[in-house]
Protein backbone atom coordinates (compact mmCIF):
# COMPACT_ATOMS: atom_id res chain seq x y z
CA UNK A 1 0.00 0.00 0.00
CA UNK A 2 1.31 3.49 -1.01
CA UNK A 3 2.10 6.09 2.09
CA UNK A 4 -1.32 7.81 0.61
CA UNK A 5 -3.33 5.12 1.15
CA UNK A 6 -2.56 4.45 4.79
CA UNK A 7 -3.20 7.74 5.86
CA UNK A 8 -6.78 7.27 4.09
CA UNK A 9 -7.28 4.10 5.77
CA UNK A 10 -6.40 5.76 9.01
CA UNK A 11 -8.57 9.04 8.40
CA UNK A 12 -11.95 6.91 7.23
CA UNK A 13 -11.00 4.74 10.26
CA UNK A 14 -11.62 7.84 12.62
CA UNK A 15 -14.55 9.36 10.33
CA UNK A 16 -16.18 5.85 11.05
CA UNK A 17 -15.24 5.99 15.38
CA UNK A 18 -16.81 9.74 14.44
CA UNK A 19 -19.70 8.75 13.32
CA UNK A 20 -20.42 5.53 15.40
CA UNK A 21 -19.85 8.20 18.58
CA UNK A 22 -22.49 10.87 17.16
CA UNK A 23 -25.06 8.49 16.58
CA UNK A 24 -25.24 6.18 19.27
CA UNK A 25 -23.94 8.65 22.21
CA UNK A 26 -26.77 9.51 24.75
CA UNK A 27 -24.89 12.70 25.70
CA UNK A 28 -25.16 16.08 23.58
CA UNK A 29 -21.48 16.99 24.51
CA UNK A 30 -20.56 13.46 23.33
CA UNK A 31 -22.14 13.81 19.70
CA UNK A 32 -20.41 17.23 19.22
CA UNK A 33 -17.17 15.20 20.20
CA UNK A 34 -17.92 12.60 17.38
CA UNK A 35 -18.57 15.42 14.74
CA UNK A 36 -14.81 17.02 15.49
CA UNK A 37 -13.80 13.83 15.46
CA UNK A 38 -15.39 13.83 12.22
CA UNK A 39 -14.36 17.05 11.16
CA UNK A 40 -10.53 16.28 11.92
CA UNK A 41 -10.66 12.97 9.75
CA UNK A 42 -11.58 14.93 6.80
CA UNK A 43 -8.75 17.70 7.69
CA UNK A 44 -6.52 14.36 7.81
CA UNK A 45 -7.17 13.89 4.31
CA UNK A 46 -6.95 17.25 2.89
CA UNK A 47 -3.60 17.45 4.50
CA UNK A 48 -2.29 13.97 2.89
CA UNK A 49 -3.38 14.72 -0.40
CA UNK A 50 -2.09 17.82 -0.36
CA UNK A 51 1.43 16.08 0.68
CA UNK A 52 1.62 13.50 -1.68
CA UNK A 53 -0.14 15.86 -4.83
CA UNK A 54 2.13 16.62 -7.50
CA UNK A 55 2.24 20.55 -6.60
CA UNK A 56 2.09 21.25 -2.99
CA UNK A 57 3.82 24.89 -3.76
CA UNK A 58 -0.02 25.59 -4.64
CA UNK A 59 -1.12 25.36 -0.91
CA UNK A 60 -4.63 24.35 -1.73
CA UNK A 61 -5.09 21.40 0.43
CA UNK A 62 -2.81 22.53 3.54
CA UNK A 63 -5.16 26.06 3.22
CA UNK A 64 -8.50 23.93 3.30
CA UNK A 65 -7.55 22.22 6.28
CA UNK A 66 -6.63 25.28 8.32
CA UNK A 67 -9.86 26.56 6.67
CA UNK A 68 -11.69 23.98 8.34
CA UNK A 69 -9.86 23.89 11.52
CA UNK A 70 -11.30 27.51 11.44
CA UNK A 71 -14.83 26.94 11.02
CA UNK A 72 -14.55 23.80 13.59
CA UNK A 73 -13.66 25.78 16.35
CA UNK A 74 -16.35 28.28 15.58
CA UNK A 75 -19.13 25.32 15.38
CA UNK A 76 -17.74 24.08 18.87
CA UNK A 77 -18.00 27.30 20.47
CA UNK A 78 -21.86 27.72 18.94
CA UNK A 79 -23.10 24.01 19.60
CA UNK A 80 -21.17 23.71 23.03
CA UNK A 81 -23.60 27.00 23.98
CA UNK A 82 -26.44 25.46 22.37
CA UNK A 83 -25.90 22.74 24.63
CA UNK A 84 -25.84 24.24 28.03
CA UNK A 85 -28.29 26.72 27.09
CA UNK A 86 -30.67 23.61 26.59
CA UNK A 87 -29.35 22.27 29.58
CA UNK A 88 -30.73 24.96 31.14
CA UNK A 89 -34.66 24.72 29.95
CA UNK A 90 -34.28 21.12 30.36
CA UNK A 91 -31.73 20.14 33.29
CA UNK A 92 -30.43 17.55 30.87
CA UNK A 93 -27.91 16.66 28.10
CA UNK A 94 -29.49 13.32 27.09
CA UNK A 95 -30.90 13.64 23.68
CA UNK A 96 -33.32 10.69 23.78
CA UNK A 97 -34.95 12.76 26.55
CA UNK A 98 -35.18 16.19 24.54
CA UNK A 99 -38.07 15.23 21.85
CA UNK A 100 -40.43 18.47 22.52
CA UNK A 101 -39.39 21.61 20.51
CA UNK A 102 -41.63 23.55 22.80
CA UNK A 103 -39.29 26.16 24.71
CA UNK B 1 4.68 2.80 5.45
CA UNK B 2 7.41 3.98 8.64
CA UNK B 3 7.06 2.61 12.11
CA UNK B 4 6.39 6.41 13.18
CA UNK B 5 3.45 6.49 11.06
CA UNK B 6 1.85 3.12 12.20
CA UNK B 7 2.49 4.21 15.67
CA UNK B 8 0.71 7.69 15.55
CA UNK B 9 -2.11 6.08 13.81
CA UNK B 10 -2.58 3.68 16.48
CA UNK B 11 -2.59 6.29 18.98
CA UNK B 12 -5.24 8.78 17.54
CA UNK B 13 -7.57 5.66 16.22
CA UNK B 14 -7.19 4.12 20.24
CA UNK B 15 -7.33 7.95 21.41
CA UNK B 16 -10.66 8.22 19.38
CA UNK B 17 -12.47 4.70 20.07
CA UNK B 18 -11.93 5.58 23.84
CA UNK B 19 -13.78 9.33 23.75
CA UNK B 20 -16.79 7.58 22.01
CA UNK B 21 -17.05 4.48 24.48
CA UNK B 22 -15.88 5.54 27.62
CA UNK B 23 -18.21 6.05 30.57
CA UNK B 24 -17.14 8.89 32.24
CA UNK B 25 -17.42 12.18 30.24
CA UNK B 26 -14.00 13.60 31.37
CA UNK B 27 -12.55 11.12 30.62
CA UNK B 28 -13.88 11.07 27.18
CA UNK B 29 -12.85 14.40 27.03
CA UNK B 30 -9.01 13.41 27.87
CA UNK B 31 -9.41 11.22 25.38
CA UNK B 32 -10.37 13.31 22.78
CA UNK B 33 -7.22 15.51 23.26
CA UNK B 34 -4.84 12.41 22.85
CA UNK B 35 -6.78 11.59 19.68
CA UNK B 36 -6.46 15.55 18.57
CA UNK B 37 -2.59 15.31 19.72
CA UNK B 38 -2.65 11.97 17.32
CA UNK B 39 -3.46 14.30 14.29
CA UNK B 40 -1.22 16.92 15.10
CA UNK B 41 1.74 14.98 14.94
CA UNK B 42 0.45 12.87 11.91
CA UNK B 43 0.42 16.33 10.50
CA UNK B 44 3.41 17.60 11.41
CA UNK B 45 4.86 13.84 9.51
CA UNK B 46 2.87 15.18 6.43
CA UNK B 47 5.39 17.93 6.48
CA UNK B 48 2.43 20.35 7.28
CA UNK B 49 3.76 22.01 10.26
CA UNK B 50 1.81 25.17 10.03
CA UNK B 51 -1.21 22.86 10.01
CA UNK B 52 0.02 20.84 12.78
CA UNK B 53 0.92 23.83 15.66
CA UNK B 54 -2.70 25.43 14.45
CA UNK B 55 -4.16 21.45 15.26
CA UNK B 56 -2.58 21.85 18.82
CA UNK B 57 -3.09 25.64 19.29
CA UNK B 58 -7.33 25.52 18.34
CA UNK B 59 -8.01 22.19 19.32
CA UNK B 60 -6.20 20.93 22.20
CA UNK B 61 -5.75 24.42 23.18
CA UNK B 62 -9.51 25.82 22.64
CA UNK B 63 -11.95 23.49 21.80
CA UNK B 64 -10.61 20.69 24.14
CA UNK B 65 -10.84 23.51 27.12
CA UNK B 66 -14.32 24.27 26.00
CA UNK B 67 -15.67 20.97 26.12
CA UNK B 68 -14.26 20.35 29.84
CA UNK B 69 -16.13 23.47 30.54
CA UNK B 70 -19.67 22.61 29.05
CA UNK B 71 -19.25 18.94 30.67
CA UNK B 72 -18.77 21.07 33.89
CA UNK B 73 -21.33 23.31 33.42
CA UNK B 74 -23.56 20.19 32.52
CA UNK B 75 -22.94 18.11 35.50
CA UNK B 76 -22.30 15.96 32.87
CA UNK B 77 -20.05 13.37 33.89
CA UNK B 78 -22.76 11.26 35.89
CA UNK B 79 -23.15 8.45 34.31
CA UNK B 80 -27.12 7.93 33.25
CA UNK B 81 -29.10 5.19 34.43
CA UNK B 82 -30.14 3.78 31.34
CA UNK B 83 -26.41 3.58 29.68
CA UNK B 84 -23.85 5.80 27.61
CA UNK B 85 -25.45 4.25 24.13
CA UNK B 86 -29.18 5.84 22.99
CA UNK B 87 -31.87 4.04 22.44
CA UNK B 88 -30.96 3.42 18.50
CA UNK B 89 -27.80 2.62 18.99
CA UNK B 90 -27.79 -0.56 16.98
CA UNK B 91 -28.66 1.41 13.67
CA UNK B 92 -25.98 4.11 14.60
CA UNK B 93 -23.62 1.26 14.48
CA UNK B 94 -25.13 -0.40 11.68
CA UNK B 95 -24.10 2.99 10.00
CA UNK B 96 -21.03 3.45 10.29
CA UNK B 97 -19.89 0.36 9.76
CA UNK B 98 -20.91 0.82 6.44
CA UNK B 99 -19.58 4.00 5.93
CA UNK B 100 -16.37 2.43 7.11
CA UNK B 101 -16.67 -0.34 4.60
CA UNK B 102 -17.64 2.01 1.49
CA UNK B 103 -14.84 4.16 2.58
CA UNK B 104 -11.88 1.37 3.24
CA UNK B 105 -13.04 -0.41 -0.22
CA UNK B 106 -12.57 2.71 -2.17
CA UNK B 107 -9.10 3.43 -0.75
CA UNK B 108 -7.83 0.34 -0.96
CA UNK B 109 -9.64 -0.17 -4.57
CA UNK B 110 -8.22 3.06 -5.72
CA UNK B 111 -4.31 2.35 -4.09
CA UNK B 112 -3.07 1.75 -7.19
CA UNK B 113 -3.97 5.20 -8.68
CA UNK B 114 -3.45 7.35 -6.29
CA UNK B 115 -0.33 10.35 -6.14
CA UNK B 116 2.84 9.19 -4.61
CA UNK B 117 5.44 11.80 -4.75
CA UNK B 118 8.17 10.80 -2.69
CA UNK B 119 9.88 14.68 -2.39
CA UNK B 120 8.78 16.31 0.51
CA UNK B 121 7.30 19.56 -0.28
CA UNK B 122 9.42 22.65 2.05
CA UNK B 123 6.98 25.09 2.61
CA UNK B 124 7.86 27.99 4.90
CA UNK B 125 5.32 30.19 6.71
CA UNK B 126 6.13 33.64 5.02
CA UNK B 127 4.62 31.66 1.63
CA UNK B 128 1.78 30.41 3.58
CA UNK B 129 1.49 34.19 4.97
CA UNK B 130 1.83 35.35 1.33
CA UNK B 131 -0.95 32.83 -0.12
CA UNK B 132 -3.17 33.90 3.08
CA UNK B 133 -3.11 37.73 1.92
CA UNK B 134 -3.02 37.06 -1.49
CA UNK B 135 -4.92 34.18 -3.25
CA UNK B 136 -6.60 33.24 0.10
CA UNK B 137 -7.63 36.99 1.17
CA UNK B 138 -11.29 36.57 0.65
CA UNK B 139 -12.07 33.26 2.26
CA UNK B 140 -9.85 34.96 5.08
CA UNK B 141 -12.07 37.67 5.18
CA UNK B 142 -15.13 35.49 5.78
CA UNK B 143 -13.56 33.41 8.52
CA UNK B 144 -12.63 36.37 10.28
CA UNK B 145 -16.44 37.37 10.03
CA UNK B 146 -17.54 34.27 10.82
CA UNK B 147 -15.63 33.70 13.74
CA UNK B 148 -16.84 37.20 15.19
CA UNK B 149 -20.57 36.46 14.58
CA UNK B 150 -20.05 32.89 16.30
CA UNK B 151 -18.52 34.39 18.93
CA UNK B 152 -21.35 36.90 19.18
CA UNK B 153 -23.42 33.89 18.54
CA UNK B 154 -22.25 31.72 21.27
CA UNK B 155 -22.32 34.35 23.79
CA UNK B 156 -25.84 35.25 23.35
CA UNK B 157 -26.71 31.72 23.50
CA UNK B 158 -25.43 31.00 26.58
CA UNK B 159 -26.03 34.07 27.91
CA UNK B 160 -28.11 34.17 31.25
CA UNK B 161 -32.37 35.36 29.99
CA UNK B 162 -33.74 38.22 31.52
CA UNK B 163 -36.90 37.14 33.40
CA UNK B 164 -35.73 34.02 33.60
CA UNK B 165 -36.83 32.49 37.18
CA UNK B 166 -33.37 31.32 38.75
Amino acid sequence: MTPLGGYLLVAALLFAIGLAGALTRRNAILVLIGIELMLNAANLNLIAFWRYSPHPELLTGMMFAVFSIAVAAAEAAVGLGLVISIYRHTRTTDLDEMNRMKG
Amino acid sequence: MSAVFWILAALTVLGGLAAVTLKNTVHCALAVTVAFAGLALLYLQLDAQFAGFAQILVYIGAVAILVVFAILLTRGSETPKQGIFSRSWFTGMTIAAGVFAVLGWAVIQSSQVLPDETVAPSVTVNQIGNALLGRYVLPLEIVALLLTAALVGAVIVAMHEKGESK
